[in-house]
């Protein structure tokens, strides 16, 4: 798409490649060309791979009953990633789920507290290196606990 | 059972009873000493005086101070108008913070709102969530493709169908799998009675939470008729996992038809009962014309979709406008409302359960003969007897059902038009038997966030008229 040239890279139809530094001129000029309904912000935590992180910021435009996703890298040593709000106020959410969940930091956010899990929870779960865990069940072996 | 003993054994720190040391008890607060050792509890190891500030476990979830507070900085003309009038504000006395929630009959599960209010008006509102977060996407990373749809279809528990259709559909379109236009009929039949019966489901409530008792009773009522009928099939009555990659879980029993005609023939007519008690009820209309109106700008901004949306006056569905398993085959309309507020959100759902079961019907005279589930038996399992016969659909069976079928690397994103708006699943592969990453763009979470934007500057009474009809799953937006 037209908008979208010299700020993002075509990996296939209607998904883009952003670079980080680019992401609020992609955003801003996505919106101007009638990407107003904002969806959805996710990530991937890819552990071994560079960049480690991927956002994917998911739009649409209903005048053209189109769907845009845009996918930024975001490096495992710097986990930050400016934040979106100031363009689609609905990131709010969406950003603090994401920072809670794989610890990407949102600059500029105005509110970036956890939102799922509680206030002094330690680490990001859906980061690889977060383990699932487990619950003790009290009839396996309930003699041999500590 | 309060003197139940306690089985506590080993060397358990016990609970502490007193105040930590330095703070008197007496002179914190006004209330009497004697009556504090008698109804409070103090949280160990706290050394702060203001010990009971500490108490409370708000932490960062508390209001933020008023000149800080993001919401209506956001609101404030960059991307939203928002009708918060900040000029007018009253004495500081007469400003006051109640939570409503996380237990509370109208906040539909665990929700909890952060509410400030100046007499009876609300002046800012704060949704705090997570109580109901289990984790659901990190367990979808342990699960397999086919293990999968039990897990997402226990998200949003009152479209349990929806979840597994949009995920069913992502991996489909990782599998580059084609399905036989029976199975996309079936699943086209199923998930329209679904929203139905996630709508009718909605007019109850909504009627309960703003006093018309009886729609409580009329609602679950005519739902149960299509409950039935997923037991029928499914053989549960919620979380059914009958949805999967490849196809459906089994094909329609044996008299399907006469069980959709008796629904066909007995939820319009209920339907048109609810309206005859509604329409033109005057506390009805007096508790939900006019209030909690969301524009248009606002339903794009925070992401709300699906019928809230509609009520504002946008055209949007998905299922005209980005159509998935054959539904543009069906000949239905979308209904807007005009006005964005909770009398126009009722008008379209309702109309909505008229469409649904418009195309119900349609898949009742059109259903094509044919396999219920792809004959790729990369997903799908050989048939029982072959099993009987044949070593290798033996193990191919055993393959399938211990190591689970192996999806290209890729990633997708595929969405449905669910009860409560888009219900997308953004899946990625890496090429093994489990997902990557599966992340679930749940409508209520958008909902939830919009709920500021529909409550501000309205009264206390209308926030339960307001949050009822936007609908919200809890299940669906803590995942």
């Amino acid at each position: 798409m037209a908008f979208l040239e010299g700020l993002a890279e075509e990996q296939e139809d209607g998904v883009y490649l952003v670079a980080r530094a680019d992401l609020m001129g992609a955003v801003t000029a996505a919106r101007d060309e009638g990407y107003l309904t904002f969806v959805d912000i996710t990530a991937v935590d890819h552990l071994r791979d560079e960049p480690r992180f991927v956002v994917v910021i998911n739009l649409i435009a209903r005048s053209r009953g189109r769907r845009l996703l845009l996918r930024i890298g975001v490096p495992g040593d710097d986990p930050t990633l400016p934040s979106i709000t100031p363009v689609f106020a609905g990131a709010n959410f969406y950003e603090r789920e994401v920072w809670d969940l794989f610890g990407i930091e949102f600059t500029g956010h105005p509110d970036l507290t956890r939102i799922l899990l509680p206030d002094d929870w330690e680490g990001h779960p859906l980061r690889k290196d977060y383990g699932v865990g487990s619950v003790p069940v009290q009839f396996k072996g309930a003699h041999k606990a500590t | 059972m309060s003197d139940t003993p306690h089985n506590v054994e080993g060397d358990l720190e016990a609970p502490t009873t007193e105040a930590p040391d330095g703070i008197d008890a007496a002179d914190v607060g006004t209330g009497g000493a004697a009556r504090r050792r008698v109804h409070d509890l103090w949280v160990a190891g706290t050394e702060e005086r203001d010990w009971v500030a500490a108490a409370t476990d708000e932490g960062a979830q508390e209001l933020l101070p008023r000149d800080l507070d993001p919401a209506i900085d956001i609101q404030r003309g960059i991307a939203v108008v928002d009708d918060y009038v900040e000029e007018v504000t009253a004495e500081e006395d007469e400003r006051q913070i109640i939570n409503m929630g996380p237990q509370h009959p109208s906040t539909h599960g665990v929700l909890r709102l952060h509410l400030e209010l100046e007499g009876e008006t609300i002046r800012r509102v704060k949704p705090i969530i997570g109580y109901l977060h289990t984790g659901m996407e990190k367990t979808g990373e342990t699960l397999t493709y086919m293990q999968g749809g039990t897990n997402v279809t226990r998200m949003d528990y009152l479209s349990p169908l929806f979840n597994e259709l949009a995920y069913s559909l992502a991996v489909e379109s990782l599998l580059d799998v084609e399905l036989p236009p029976r199975a996309d009929a079936i699943r086209v039949l199923m998930t329209e009675l679904n929203r139905v019966a996630s709508h009718l489901l909605w007019v109850a409530t909504q009627g309960m939470d703003i006093g018309a008792l009886s729609m409580m009773l009329y609602g679950w009522r005519e739902r149960e008729k299509i409950l039935q009928f997923f037991e029928t099939v499914t053989g549960l009555r919620m979380n059914h996992n009958y949805i999967r990659p490849g196809g459906v879980a089994a094909d329609l029993p044996d008299g399907w038809e006469a069980d959709i005609e008796h629904i066909l023939s007995e939820v319009p007519v209920a339907v048109g009962e609810y309206e005859q008690l509604l329409n033109e009820n005057p506390i009805f209309l007096d508790r939900t014309v006019g209030i909690g109106v969301i524009t248009p700008d606002e339903c794009d901004a925070y992401g709300v979709t699906g019928p809230m949306a509609r009520a504002s006056g946008i055209d949007w569905d998905l299922r005209k406008a980005m159509p998935y398993s054959g539904i543009e085959a069906y000949d239905f309309d979308v209904p807007l409302g005009k006005h964005g507020d909770v009398f126009d959100r009722y008008i379209v759902r309702i109309a909505e359960i008229r469409e649904s079961l418009r195309i119900v019907t349609q898949v009742l005279e059109t259903l094509p003969a044919g396999d219920y589930r792809t004959d790729n038996r990369k997903v799908t399992p050989p048939p029982r007897k072959r099993i009987d016969e044949s070593m290798e659909a033996l193990i191919h069976h055993f393959k399938l059902f211990t190591e689970g079928f192996k999806v290209p690397a890729g990633e997708a994103y595929r969405a449905v038009e669910g009860p409560r708006g888009e219900l997308g699943v953004y899946l990625v592969s890496k090429g093994g038997a489990r997902p990557w990453r599966i992340h679930v763009r749940a409508p209520s979470f958008a909902a939830v966030q919009a709920l500021p934007a529909m409550m501000t500057d309205s009264l206390v009474a209308d926030i339960i008229a307001t949050l009822a009809s936007a609908d919200p799953v809890l299940g669906d937006v803590d995942r």
